[in-house]
């Protein structure tokens, strides 16, 4: 034991890492976002571009160039930001070699900011806009992504500097007691989906009085197009790691897991290096800040099975069982990891609480909605100009998500859905853009927040394609063990793939309805009961093109391969372009005896390239469906 | 706590042992609910079957009876329109994926799904779902008994008496999904596993998938020495 209390013990760490920090911030820093969505992109590169380019110019001892997560705007990556004394700090976005080469020359080199790279300043100033000063800065309140991308991820003293950890070594002189009450004073609901009080299922956990208690992290993220968790692991893994070990004070635990997916080798590794950084800092690991107690956090990397995102099929594969459901009670706070209490959370949960017990419950209840209070956190993505992650207020609306933070449809498309909530979600329509988010709206409206991927679609999207797909995701995800599940989602993708193929009648649909409702009703766990979700609300919303599939054989967004011809408009042909012969790959496209270009049905096989090659000022390659040809009379006549 | 509990099953006042399942306690008095999976010594219920479900009042939605302890001054009903659909839909799911070929099953008369079929009056044959058409090799190694995967419901039944009763663990459940089967480690036919053929399973087995290749039955207990 430390003669020192917690707080003197973190305020040395503190300015630690203060003097750390200010010793960087006398150079120039240029931040890479490299968090996967950018190495994706190609960030990594970037940084050995800007690397190369510094060291041509012999400016290696004034310029650090460090790698920081993801600040969300993904559809501006790869982007970087320059830190240079005497200037505002810079985002510059979609660098490439050439405009690297541009920037360290002329800002680094020289003083010029080349402020017609950049897309915004991160600090109030004189000269230059800021990201709040976007249409979605207005909407946009950051409270677990502030630092995200803004801090080495892989440098605690990056964190402490900012206040990290100071709500750990304030609960520390408190009672275990006090951060329950204020978790619970502050209405936090868990981010994994369900919305469930987190205040409410620690204090379960501490009623089944276990001597071991454990703490898990969920990250087992496995929506497809969601990407917040990893984002947050990659960007900020000590906000994490510190609402993990504020948690397990409150119920007194000594032994938590991260439960990460393979599939983020880069958030293992972020998380692996804070756990051992947090380790040599007294901060986890035996008596922690001097105090008698103890924490000790440890990775397991899940295989990627969806349903084990599952609190109990998580559980079972932890314990190196099949990755399975199990019917509860009894829950996990009861019985769970080796049979103990468990308090299982999500990544973003366990990311509000430090900022909850820093700047207390009244602060955080503020944020959002009386029942919803803080934040919601999306993944925007799908038909969308502004993708990336975003993070408002609990009770924004969805058209001000989309329009205004996500600055609507590219190619002035017309909207037609959002999905929400991933494959265990709903499709919504225009009509229910002003549903504000939050849990309960959502789940009236027939969606789930979900762990908060959003998907746009556009007028080209096809409602039943894109049941089918979450489907197909779902059905193929089932773990196998219960009949609704197991043999329900395979009707019900049979049932779909024939709509998509023209197959079925009115009774079709009914007992697709049917068989959706009795999966909801009756399978064993949540994703069995959320995976009709999709086809639901796509059924009570857009029953019209399920119809006209089934009915007319049309295909309404041109989408179902099966319900469409693809035909060039002899009008429109110019003859002496062979630009769509060339780009056919089975020879389908022939020219005719009076010069005029068509495709040889039989040969088609509707891949798409004629449409794609034909030049913009002849657009003469149409699709048509239902797949019928226009009479030679009709063409003539055109 | 006391001695027993009261509970209120389609009527019937029914005093059970506190801590029982309500699906065993609805079985031993005569009222009966469908059901393939349950396991009575097993704590935890498998429930995977989902054809026992029941409306109690006070919960919302059916459930299943055999998650459900039972609890004094429980009102049940086993059979309503939800619970009914529910069944209805579940068991029409099962024989999606059942060899409907009765005439040729050593089970016939003397199968579990014919007695859902009867209690419930559902029909064996019926045409909402296709058949899931797949192929299964017939496991005809061991010499008293075979396997025939097709007609195989994934009870587990077989995989409790393999591991709890006779202590093998020759079987078990692999592949997720559609694909889930009853299996030995590798897929070895279940003559080259560690299989004692002590035919416990083929006892357990309440359709015809594991069945005896001789006309009389053995006893298992015989075997077993």
């Amino acid at each position: 034991m430390s003669s020192l209390t917690p707080k003197e013990l973190y305020n040395k760490l503190s300015q630690e890492a203060i003097s750390h920090d200010e010793a960087h911030q006398e150079k120039t820093r240029v931040m890479v976002g490299t968090a996967t969505c950018g190495v994706a992109a190609g960030a990594l590169k970037i940084k050995a571009d800007f690397i190369r380019e510094v060291e041509a110019k012999n400016l290696q001892d004034e310029v650090d160039i460090v790698e920081v997560g993801c600040i969300g705007h993904c559809y501006a990556e790869p982007l970087a930001i320059i830190a240079k004394p005497g200037h505002p700090a810079i985002c510059y976005g979609h660098l490439d070699d050439g405009l690297v080469h541009r920037l360290v020359e002329d800002f680094l080199a020289g003083d010029d900011p080349s402020y017609e790279y950049a897309m915004a300043a991160l600090e109030r100033n004189d000269v230059f806009p800021t990201f709040e000063d976007f249409p979605r800065g207005v909407y946009e309140q950051k409270l677990i992504l502030e630092q995200c991308g803004f801090i080495d991820a892989r440098d605690i003293n990056s964190y402490i500097a900012r206040d990290g950890y100071s709500a750990l070594a304030m609960a520390l002189e408190e009672k275990p007691g006090w951060i329950l009450d204020e978790v619970k004073a502050s209405n936090l609901r868990g981010r994994g989906g369900a919305g469930f009080p987190a205040g409410r299922k620690w204090e379960a956990c501490i009623r089944s009085k276990g001597e071991e208690i454990y703490v898990i992290c969920n990250a087992d993220e496995g929506d497809p197009g969601a990407f917040m968790d990893r984002s947050i692991l990659e960007s900020d893994p000590h906000l994490v790691i510190e609402g993990m070990i504020l948690c397990a004070f409150a119920v007194g635990a000594r032994k938590g897991y991260l439960y990460i997916r393979a599939e983020y080798p880069r958030a293992v590794t972020h998380v692996q290096e804070a756990i051992d950084q947090a380790r040599v800092k007294g901060l986890l690991g035996e008596s922690i800040l001097g105090t008698d107690f103890s924490f000790d956090l440890e990775i397991f990397q899940g295989s990627g099975a969806f349903v084990c995102g599952e609190a109990t099929a998580l559980v079972n594969s932890m314990e190196g069982k099949m990755g399975m459901p199990e019917s509860r009670p009894p829950r996990l706070a009861q019985k769970g990891y080796r049979g103990k209490p468990t308090v299982l959370n999500n990544v973003k949960t366990f990311a509000y609480v430090p900022l909850i017990i820093r700047k207390g419950a009244k602060w955080f209840k503020e944020i959002g909605t009386p029942e919803n209070p803080g934040t919601a956190v999306f993944s925007l993505v799908g038909k969308v100009v502004n993708t990336g992650l975003v993070e408002v207020p609990m009770g924004t609306t969805l058209r001000q998500l989309i329009y205004e933070v996500g600055d609507g449809l590219p190619n002035g498309k017309e909207f037609k859905a959002v999905q929400i909530g991933g494959p265990s979600g709903g499709c919504l329509p225009e009509t229910a853009l002003d549903v504000p988010i939050d849990f309960d709206s959502l789940q009236d409206a027939g969606a789930i927040m979900g762990s908060g991927g959003l998907v746009v679609m556009d007028e080209d999207d096809c409602m039943v394609s894109v049941a089918r797909y979450f489907l197909e995701f779902t059905q193929h995800e089932s773990c196998g063990k219960c009949t609704f599940c197991r043999l329900g989602t395979k009707h019900m993708l049979d049932i779909l793939t024939g709509i998509t193929k023209g197959e079925g009648d009115d009774e079709t649909l009914n007992l697709l309805e049917e068989l959706a409702e009795d999966v909801r009703d009756g399978s064993l766990c949540n994703l069995g009961r959320t995976a009709p979700n999709p086809v639901l609300t796509t059924l009570k919303y857009f029953r019209d093109e399920y119809k006209a599939h089934i009915l007319e054989g049309r295909c309404p967004a041109k989408v179902c391969r099966d319900l469409l011809l693809y035909y060039i408009e002899p009008p429109k042909c110019s003859k002496l372009c062979n630009v769509c012969v060339g780009s056919c790959p089975t020879e389908a496209i022939f020219t005719r005896d009076d010069g005029l270009k068509e495709i040889d049905q039989e040969k088609c096989v509707k891949c798409d390239n004629c449409l794609k090659a034909c030049p913009d000022e002849y657009n003469a390659v149409v699709k048509l469906s239902p797949p019928v040809l226009p009479s030679e009379k009709e063409r003539k006549a055109k | 706590m006391s001695e027993y509990v009261t509970v209120k099953i389609d009527g019937q006042e029914i005093k059970a042992k506190p801590g029982e399942k309500l699906l065993w306690v609805a079985l031993d008095n005569d009222i009966y609910i469908p059901h393939l999976c349950g396991i009575r010594s097993e704590e935890r219920s498998n429930a995977s079957c989902r054809l026992c479900f029941v409306e109690i009042e006070g919960i919302p939605r059916p459930v299943t009876s055999c998650t459900k302890t039972v609890e004094d001054g429980m009102v049940v009903i086993t059979r309503s329109e939800r619970v009914d659909r529910l069944v209805k839909t579940a068991f029409e799911l099962i024989l999606s994926d059942h060899n409907l070929k009765c005439r040729e099953c050593p089970a016939n008369r003397n199968c579990v799904l014919q007695v859902i079929a009867k209690k419930r009056k559902i029909k064996l044959r019926h045409d909402r779902f296709k058949p899931i058409a797949r192929e299964y090799e017939l496991d005809d190694s061991p010499a008293g008994f075979a396997f025939d995967r097709s007609r195989c419901v994934l009870c587990g039944q077989c995989i409790w008496a393999d591991r709890e009763e006779a202590k093998v663990g020759a079987i078990g459940f692999t592949k997720r999904g559609i694909n889930r089967v009853v299996t030995t480690f590798k897929d070895l036919p279940l003559a080259e596993s560690i299989c004692t053929q002590c035919m416990l399973c083929v006892e357990a087995c309440p359709v015809g998938a594991l069945f005896y290749k001789k006309k009389e039955p053995h006893t298992a207990t015989a075997d077993k020495s």
